[in-house]
Order: C-alpha cells, then sequence, then structure tokens
C-alpha cells in the first residue's frame, strides 16, 4: 500500500502567488482547486522580479542568449577581476535592470537533476530573488518536470498557438503534459538520419548517390542485407549495436512506463534487441557503448565503419571534422533518411511556477524559440536545426545551402522529410533511466554472459533501483 | 601524599574531556545527526517519484525485509570483498618488501627518498581521470590491444571489459596502484618510529635481514599494521569511483563488478532514503563485524587495556 | 678462514638481493609514472587528435588547450582558489583536531574514556557515502549551502585520521615526556602544541597529505552542497567541462585541466613528504 503525497508545487505555489497578491486568506480554497489555471491569475503581478535564476547544465543556451537576445548583456562577475586579467568568470548577466545568474551544474551523476530538484521543492519558501524563474530539460525526463506544476504552461506565460503554430510536432508532445497543456518550447529541433561512409558506399554498393543509398537502407530488412554485404567486404555495419537503439526507441508504440507503473517492453525494443544480437554476433556490429574509443573508431576511414545515425549536431561537431584525415574532414560522409525517421538531443526552456518574472520569462522564450529572424540567425550562426518548419524549408530549398561534411549535400531537405513523421506521444518521465539501464543490461545479453531473460531480468533490477516507484 | 597526587592527575584529566569537545562537537553536528536520519528513515517508505515525495510512511522493518530476500546484497559483498582481495593482497606483500627494503640498514639502498616519494604519485591522480585513462588504455581499441595483437600475442582483440575476471583483476589492479603507495607510507612513517638503535644491536648480534623483519620490525609495526588493514577494510567496503567509471555505472559483466557502495549508490540516484538508509545500517553491521573480527585476530583487545 | 668465507657468501647474497630490489623498484617507478607521462601526452593534443586514439608521442596542443582552459568561461583559477582554500584548511584542521583528540585519549584517565574510545572505532566504519543524503539536509538546515565551511568543518573530526594518531602515539609518544613537561610547569595546552605536536610530525604530515589529496580530489560531497561559480571547486568544474555540450566539448581541454589540477597535490605532497622520507623522529623518542 503507497500512500501517495504529492509535494504540492500545486498547494504551496498557490499559496505563495495568492500571498503575493495580497489575499493570503484565500490560499488555502486556491490549493484544492485545479492546478493549472492557478498561475495564470498571477502571472500579471509576478512580474517585478529583480533577479532571473536560470537553472541549467551546460552554456549553450547562456551562448544563444548572449548572442542573439539583444537585451541581454554580460555583466560578469566580481571574479573576473582576478589576478588574470583575461579570466571571466561570466556568472551573471543583465536583461534591463533585471539581474541574470546562470546556475550551471554539470548533469554528471544527475547533479543537474539533483540540485534543480531541490530548488523547485523549496520554492515556495525561497526569497523572491531565489526563486527558479526559468529551467532547462531533456527529453527523457521532461515529462518528470512537464508533467507536475513545478512548470508553467506557455499560454501563461503569454505565448499563443499561433505563436508556435510552425515548430515542429515533436517538439511539443515532449512536452505536452497528460492534460494536454504545453508547458515548454525549444529553439532547436534535433531530427536525426543516417549518416553513411560514401567511399564505403561506392565500394560496397556501386553508389554514394543519397537517393540510390537510401533503397538499401529503407527498411530493416533491407538494412540487414546490407550489413551482412557490408561484414562480407571487411566493414562493420555501425561501430556499436548501440547506434540505431534511439531510432527504434523514438518510435514505440507504448511508453515504458504504463499507467499503474508497471514497465513494459515495447515490440519495436524487443525487435532492436533481436536484431543486435544477430548482428553483434555475425560480427557486423559490437556490442560496445556509444561515445567510448570503440565507437569513435569508424570516424576515420581504418576504422571500417558504414554507417551512423544522427542529428546534424553529431556529424558537425561531434565525428572529427577538424582533424585532418578524417572521413568528415574529407567531406565523404552522405546523409539518407534510414529505415526510420527519429530525433537525438535537444533542449528545452521551461517557465518555473512560482517566478517573480513571468513577463520576462515569457519574452524569453517568444524570442528565442518562435521569432523567425532569431531562429535564421542561429541556424546561420551555430549550425542548429531550428524549430520552426517555414524557416527549416527555407533552408532546404536554399542551393547555396551546403555541408562540406557531406560532401555538398544540403542535409536539411533530408531532416525536413524525417522531422514531420516524427512521433513522440509515447514517453514516460523515466524514458532516461529506462533508455541507460536497458541498453546497459542488454550488453550482456550481446555479449553472451546472459540470456535475454537474465538480462532483462538484470534491467528490472536497476531501473527499480533507480525508480522505486516501478514495478514489472 | 598520595592524596595530593591524585588531586593532581584528577586535575589533569579535566583536560581529556576540554581535548575532546571540538571533535566531539564536529562529530555530533555532521556525522551524528545525518546518522541518526539515516537509521530514523529506514524504518519508513520514502522516496521521489519524480518531483513528488512518497511517504514518510512507517512500514517497519520492511525494507531490511526487501533488501535480504533480493539476495544482491550478498552477491553484491561477495563482489567487493572478492576485488578488495584481489587489490589488497599485492598491496601489502609489496608494501611490507619495500618497507622491509628501505628499513634494512645491511642493504643501503640508493635514491631511497626518489622511490620512496614516487610510489604514492598515482594516489594524487583523481580517480575518476585515472579510471579514463585506464578505460582507453584496455579499450578494444585501446594501445594494450593494438600491442598484443601487434605482436602475435593475440590473434584479436581481447575486450577485458565484457569478462567477469579481466574486468575485476584491473579494478583490483588500479586499487592496488592507487593505494599501495599510501600503505607503504604508513607503514615507514611507524618504522621512523622504531628506534634505530634496536636495529644495530640487532645487527651487532648477527641477524639477518628476514630475521631482522620478523622479530623486530612486524611485531613493532602492529598498531600501524592494524590501521592498514582496518583502513584498507574500511576502504574497500567503500568502493566506488573505479568500478563506477570503469563500468560506467554499470558493474557488468552481468553485475559481477557491482560493489555495494554502487548498489547504494543506485538508491542515492533515487532520494531512496528508506531503502537507502536500511542498506546504509546493514553496510554498517557488516563493515563492524569485519573489523571486530581484525581487531581480535590481531589481539588488540591488550592493547587497549594497557 | 670460516669467518671470511660467510661473510663473503653474505656479501654475494646482499649483492644479488640489491639487484632484485632495484629491478623491482624500477618497474614499480615505471608503473607510477606512466600515468602521468599518458596525462601529460594527452594534454598536449587536439580533441580530434584524442578521438584518433593513443599515441606515445606529444602533440603540439598544449599550450593551446591551456588558453582553452583559461579563456573560456569557466573560473579555473577561482576553482584552484577554492580548492586551495578547501583543501589546506582541512588538513590543518584534520591534523590538528585528530591529534588533539587522540592525545585526550592516550594521556588522560577519565571517566567514559574507554566508551568515548570504543565509540569512535566503531564509528569509524560508518562509510562516507552513508550519510551524505543526511548531511545535505543538515547543511541546507545550518545555513551551509553553497558554502566551503559545509566542506572543511565536518573534517574537524574524522575518526579514521583519530584512530591513525592514536596508533602512532602508542609506538612513539611515551608519557614520561609529557609527565616531564607538566614537572617543569607547562600548561597542558603548552605541553600539547611544544612536546606532542612536533613529536607528531612524520604522523600529521602523512595525514595532512592524505586530507590534503582527498579533499583536493572529492567530488561527491562538492557536488552536492556547491551551486554557484564563485564557489566550485576543481572536480566540479572538470566535471562541468566533460558535461560541456557538444560544440565545446572537448577532451584536451579536460585533460589540461586535469594536469593542471594535478599540479598543486604534488607540490604540497613533494613539501610533505620530505617529513616522511627524511626521518625527522631521530631523537625525540629515545628514552
Amino acid at each position: 500500500m503507497k500512500r501517495m503525497k504529492v509535494i504540492a508545487s500545486l498547494a504551496l505555489a498557490a499559496t505563495m502567488l495568492f500571498g503575493l497578491v495580497g489575499c493570503g486568506g484565500g490560499a488555502d480554497k486556491a490549493a484544492s482547486s485545479d492546478s493549472t489555471d492557478s498561475a495564470a491569475a498571477t502571472q500579471e503581478v509576478s512580474d517585478e522580479g529583480k533577479v532571473l535564476n536560470i537553472y541549467c547544465w551546460n552554456e549553450e543556451f547562456k551562448n544563444r542568449v548572449t548572442d542573439h537576445y539583444s537585451d541581454y548583456t554580460e555583466t560578469g562577475s566580481d571574479l573576473a577581476e582576478d589576478d588574470n586579467g583575461d579570466v571571466a568568470g561570466t556568472v551573471e548577466g543583465k536583461i534591463g535592470d533585471v539581474k541574470v545568474v546562470w546556475h550551471i551544474t554539470p548533469s554528471k551523476d544527475n547533479a543537474y537533476q539533483n540540485n534543480l530538484d531541490e530548488a523547485l521543492l523549496n520554492q515556495a519558501d525561497a526569497s523572491d530573488d531565489d526563486k527558479v524563474d526559468l529551467f532547462l530539460v531533456e527529453a527523457d525526463y521532461a515529462l518528470k518536470y512537464v508533467d507536475t506544476d513545478a512548470t508553467m504552461s506557455v499560454e501563461d506565460l503569454g505565448i499563443t498557438d499561433e505563436d508556435t503554430k510552425n515548430q515542429y510536432q515533436y517538439t511539443k508532445d515532449v512536452m505536452t503534459d497528460s492534460n494536454g497543456v504545453l508547458k515548454g518550447l525549444s529553439w532547436q529541433g534535433c531530427p536525426a538520419a543516417l549518416i553513411y561512409n560514401r567511399d564505403v558506399a561506392k565500394e560496397v554498393l556501386g553508389t554514394e548517390e543519397p537517393d540510390e543509398v537510401q533503397e538499401y537502407v529503407k527498411d530493416w530488412d533491407t538494412y540487414r542485407e546490407t550489413a551482412k554485404k557490408m561484414k562480407d567486404a571487411g566493414y562493420y555495419m555501425t561501430a556499436t549495436a548501440n547506434d540505431s537503439y534511439r531510432v527504434f526507441s523514438n518510435n514505440v508504440t507504448t511508453p515504458w512506463v504504463d499507467a499503474d507503473k508497471n514497465i513494459q517492453i515495447d515490440d519495436n525494443i524487443a525487435t532492436w534487441v533481436e536484431m543486435s544480437k544477430e548482428m553483434v554476433d555475425a560480427k557486423e556490429t559490437t556490442s560496445e557503448a556509444m561515445w567510448e574509443d570503440q565507437w569513435k573508431t569508424g570516424f576515420y576511414p581504418e576504422g571500417k565503419v558504414f554507417n551512423y545515425f544522427g542529428p546534424a549536431w553529431l556529424f558537425n561537431f561531434s565525428m572529427g571534422a577538424d582533424d585532418e584525415g578524417s572521413v568528415a574532414n574529407s567531406g565523404r560522409w552522405g546523409l539518407c533518411v534510414g529505415p526510420q525517421s527519429f530525433f537525438w538531443g535537444g533542449t528545452w526552456i521551461c517557465g518555473a511556477t512560482g517566478t517573480d518574472n513571468a513577463g520576462l520569462v515569457g519574452d524569453i522564450m517568444k524570442t528565442m524559440t518562435c521569432d523567425e529572424t532569431v531562429l535564421t540567425e542561429i541556424v546561420n550562426d551555430d549550425d542548429d536545426f531550428a524549430n520552426n518548419s517555414v524557416v527549416m524549408e527555407n533552408f532546404a530549398n536554399d542551393e547555396s545551402y551546403q555541408s562540406e561534411i557531406l560532401g555538398g549535400q544540403n542535409p536539411n531537405k533530408i531532416f525536413c522529410e524525417g522531422v514531420k513523421n516524427i512521433d513522440l506521444s509515447n514517453i514516460s518521465s523515466y524514458d532516461q533511466g529506462c533508455n541507460e539501464k536497458f541498453q546497459e543490461a542488454m550488453k550482456n545479453y550481446f555479449d553472451g554472459n546472459a540470456s535475454y531473460e537474465e538480462a532483462l531480468e538484470q534491467f528490472y533490477d536497476k531501473v527499480e533501483a533507480t525508480y522505486p516507484a516501478l514495478s514489472h | 601524599m598520595s592524596n595530593s597526587k591524585n588531586n593532581a592527575v584528577i586535575k589533569y584529566n579535566r583536560w581529556g574531556y576540554i581535548f575532546l569537545i571540538p571533535f566531539a562537537t564536529a562529530y555530533i553536528i555532521f556525522q551524528m545527526i545525518p546518522l541518526i536520519t539515516t537509521i530514523y528513515n529506514s524504518f519508513f517508505e520514502n522516496y521521489r517519484d519524480g518531483l513528488t515525495i512518497i511517504g514518510p510512511n512507517f512500514i517497519g522493518l520492511e525494507n531490511y525485509k526487501t533488501l535480504l530476500e533480493s539476495g544482491k546484497l550478498l552477491t553484491y559483498a561477495k563482489n567487493t570483498l572478492i576485488m578488495w582481495v584481489m587489490g589488497f593482497v599485492p598491496q601489502i606483500v609489496f608494501s611490507l618488501l619495500l618497507a622491509a627494503w628501505f628499513s634494512d640498514p645491511a642493504l643501503r639502498l640508493k635514491g631511497q627518498r626518489f622511490f620512496k616519494t614516487v610510489i604514492y604519485l598515482p594516489n594524487l591522480i583523481m580517480a575518476s581521470a585515472f579510471s579514463m585513462l585506464f578505460f582507453t588504455l584496455f579499450s578494444n581499441v585501446g594501445p594494450i590491444n593494438s600491442i598484443l595483437v601487434g605482436t602475435g600475442i593475440l590473434k584479436e582483440s581481447y575486450q577485458f571489459f565484457n569478462h567477469v575476471w579481466s574486468t575485476r583483476a584491473l579494478i583490483a589492479f588500479m586499487n592496488f596502484v592507487m593505494w599501495f603507495g599510501n600503505t607503504t607510507i604508513l607503514l615507514l612513517a611507524g618504522m621512523l618510529g622504531i628506534d634505530t638503535s634496536l636495529y644495530e644491536a640487532a645487527e651487532v648480534d648477527g641477524a639477518n635481514a628476514t630475521q631482522i623483519f620478523y622479530r623486530i620490525t612486524l611485531p613493532l609495526l602492529k598498531p600501524i599494521l592494524l590501521y592498514v588493514m582496518i583502513t584498507s577494510l574500511i576502504g574497500g567496503l567503500q568502493m566506488f569511483d573505479v568500478p563506477q567509471i570503469l563500468t560506467s555505472g554499470s558493474g557488468d559483466p552481468v553485475g559481477s563488478s557491482m560493489t555495494l557502495i554502487m548498489y547504494l549508490n543506485m538508491h542515492l540516484y533515487s532520494k531512496n532514503y528508506g531503502l537507502g538508509g536500511a542498506l546504509s545500517v546493514l553496510l554498517f553491521i557488516i563493515t563492524g563485524i569485519l573489523s571486530l573480527i581484525i581487531f581480535k585476530a590481531m589481539g588488540y583487545e591488550k592493547g587497549v587495556k594497557k | 678462514m670460516e669467518q671470511t668465507n660467510m661473510k663473503a657468501s653474505k656479501g654475494m647474497n646482499i649483492h644479488l638481493r640489491r639487484i632484485i630490489s632495484y629491478v623491482v623498484l624500477i618497474l614499480i617507478t615505471i608503473m607510477c609514472l606512466v600515468w602521468f607521462y599518458i596525462l601529460f601526452i594527452n594534454s598536449t593534443r587536439s580533441h580530434a587528435e584524442l578521438n584518433r586514439g593513443f599515441t606515445v608521442v606529444p602533440s603540439t596542443y598544449l599550450l593551446t588547450n591551456l588558453q582553452n582552459v583559461l579563456h573560456g568561461t569557466l573560473p579555473i583559477l577561482t576553482g584552484l582558489r577554492n580548492s586551495i582554500i578547501v583543501s589546506v584548511i582541512s588538513a590543518v584542521l584534520c591534523t590538528y583536531f585528530s591529534t588533539m583528540t587522540a592525545y585526550a585519549i592516550h594521556v588522560y584517565d577519565f571517566k567514559g574514556k574507554r566508551i568515548a574510545y570504543t565509540f569512535i572505532l566503531a564509528v569509524m566504519m560508518i562509510p562516507t557515502q552513508v550519510t551524505a543524503l543526511g548531511f545535505i539536509k543538515l547543511v541546507g538546515n545550518i545555513g551551509l549551502d553553497d558554502h566551503l565551511g559545509a566542506l572543511f568543518l565536518p573534517s574537524i573530526a574524522v575518526p579514521v585520521t583519530f584512530f591513525y594518531m592514536k596508533q602512532y602515539m602508542e609506538s612513539t609518544l611515551p608519557l614520561s615526556l609529557i609527565e616531564a613537561a607538566r614537572i617543569d610547569g607547562a600548561n597542558e595546552f603548552y605541553t600539547f602544541n611544544r612536546v606532542c605536536l612536533p613529536l607528531m610530525k612524520p604522523a600529521v604530515a602523512v595525514q595532512a597529505i592524505f586530507t590534503f589529496v582527498s579533499s583536493w580530489n572529492n567530488y561527491f560531497i562538492p557536488a552536492l552542497v556547491l551551486h554557484s561559480d564563485e564557489k566550485k571547486t576543481l572536480p566540479i568544474l572538470i566535471a562541468q567541462l566533460r558535461g560541456a555540450d557538444f560544440l565545446k566539448f572537448d577532451m584536451g581541454q579536460v585533460y589540461v585541466t586535469i594536469a593542471f589540477s594535478i599540479f598543486p597535490v604534488i607540490v604540497v605532497y613533494l613539501l610533505l613528504s620530505k617529513y616522511i622520507v627524511g626521518g625527522v623522529t631521530a631523537g625525540g623518542v629515545k628514552g
């Protein structure tokens, strides 16, 4: 028997907000009323804040704001005048009279979420200048915040459906709570596709043209046949089995966790296991983890890897494009849609319930994610894939937009094609842990150290330790 | 006369309390209170589900039952002990050997200062950085495999992290490299406390190096050896950083390098105060028993009484 | 005749043993230093080069990496300052008060002494991670959140260091010395500071190194306690570098920061190690 005691951002936040308006007596009533509306009532008054607290795990968003939100100026901090004049301890900035404080905690060991959770749970008691105003989340755990009253609906922040109509649906799926309320927005889309080595394609498949290569990887059966060809020619299909994981996990028909908090294995995930085991056994790929050395071998011709799966940021920034002799540096990667479209990565902006700067938070969100001029700037300056179909269609049809890494191909054509099909309605707040632990546990199966059932048992153990609320 | 002396002793002994105050205060604030909270929590169901806090609901010994019934605890305790022993045995052997050499007046090793200084250096590298290096070195495409394949010792690269014993051995080896210098320094510092005239006398009496080591060095080192054993055991039971980073937190293959603290860490991750608290208490009990065994085995009781 | 023979064989024996010792010591030295070499090599290489795998030859990016780190947005120098503050104060507090506590138990005879001693030995076994969550809660309650004090104040009470000091006193601090000081009219504080502490120098140096190094490399607790950039210590900044987004992710910078953060520890170690390897104790103990 688990009795649920919801630590109510809802009750507490409502109490606090009404306190601000000056009718504390009504707090109890407000607390028992429906949560989603309570924030709306207060939005106008809670805009007097002197300090804007932003929680994030790295400097990506800070750089975007610095470059593209014109009212923001960096003021640095006292630390800037350290012995070495050039040390920029830029922890603070300014928008008008409002001081902006960036709280950057690395995501390593869950430190970011721990820190944010504590701040959000203390939100009601915190003084105005210490309240979280805006925070960032990733898709894998977005629902954890979105499906609570810790996040404000974007409507309450003054952003209309009209403003967001050109944003890609999947980016809104991620941020929609179980009542269908949109709780956060992103400036970027991260549609991903199949990245293949043109030289290998030419040698083994006899063509390097994206449209023709696509025929060899158009569905998973064909993909497997091609993998066999690659193996016979001395190439790995992918560097690791986990490369294809997200393609499957982003296309599930059931979420990892059902309404009764039972863990369920989607058919698509099971298919990935089956396919990967066969491929590892056939030495068409390896069981290693991504981001490690084995995974990186394919960035170079000696690595003998045919393809990766990933979005623009992967080939632009993570595959050794600056390194002479790498496949990326010689512009020998190609891009095609692959067996299924999916997405990988991305950062979303949320407004924190209880913020004393709702107007400013709304304006930052709107400018950074809805303003097409800003978004076009972001694509041009930062190579992001902007979260706006109109902007991106323009880039897709722009013959002058070419990627040297892809041998002159315009990746946006492929991405724009794929991004429409991404369906993220089946996510849960536990995806991060489930995805991680599943890949981890299955490695034992791929390596032959455990049977599928044993590996699955291990997965359940670990997930249930990570999320005690779950069972199977 | 004896009366006045007693008074003096009592007067002095009051200082015993005074000197204990800083330690006691800091201990109560920073460790006792958190510890009591931990024990208290172990009787409750209390964890996070996202931003929702479940509990605390009093559930008695339910958490302990859950832990003991799953049987995982035993497996992870076994893993931890195996890896500790694998690292500790070479560590104590090498440390004693080095300490014996360094202290052997007949051997007159040159460059002692250099060697003594060098052995502790690995401990200065952050465990996480050290593990990163190891992971790179021993990966399938790493230099160790390149050498083994290149020289024809192996036909194809050996996947060190996909096999139970090679993973455990690497973890033990890392612990050995990181900590044997520490142990040697402790033993050396202990040896410096030994009166050198004892060695000289023994040498004059015609004792050889082995005899000096067993008859003089070892017995006099007993208090420090006991300290080394106990701290190494505590360190071993707390083993976390190295296996955590080397196996990316998985404790694989098939959980064979998952240690007790890694297991605890999984519960801390979810802020499972209840189950985590119960696990902490069990860990405390396990460590207590093991330490007691060592204290007894080393005949420490006598020392205390004296 | 017989005697000279024996001497000769003993000499041979020593000679052989010496060779073996040197061979083993050299191997061990290599095993200890190779990591620093690899770290150095890696910090001279660019991110792209690091991606390609491992080499034994240094590259040319050391200064570039270092400049990227120093000109980057992470306050590395502040981190260095914070790490030094925390580690130095921890080492001082820990060694001083542990010695004092051990002194209390070793020298005095008071009611409850056995209990206090047994208690400290018992709690020594508690893994630090066990109390971490309670500790964080407490830190928040007493207003030490995001304060360096939360990191060094607890080092006043470290049972393991106490235990070491106590063990060390047993073999090197004769009570007669204390008695003598009393007869000379010294008060107890004076005796502790001027008679006991100097005798404990090697032990203090050893524990100071251990404490300094472990708090220098500590990540777990600081990551939970420190939030603002001006308070962060080096391990957190390294984690932040490793967690940087794909645009800025640069292993070269990570390695150079690791190398950079190891230097101060090596300096402290070399400074203190002379007490350990030099043999300062000789003299005080005899008698």
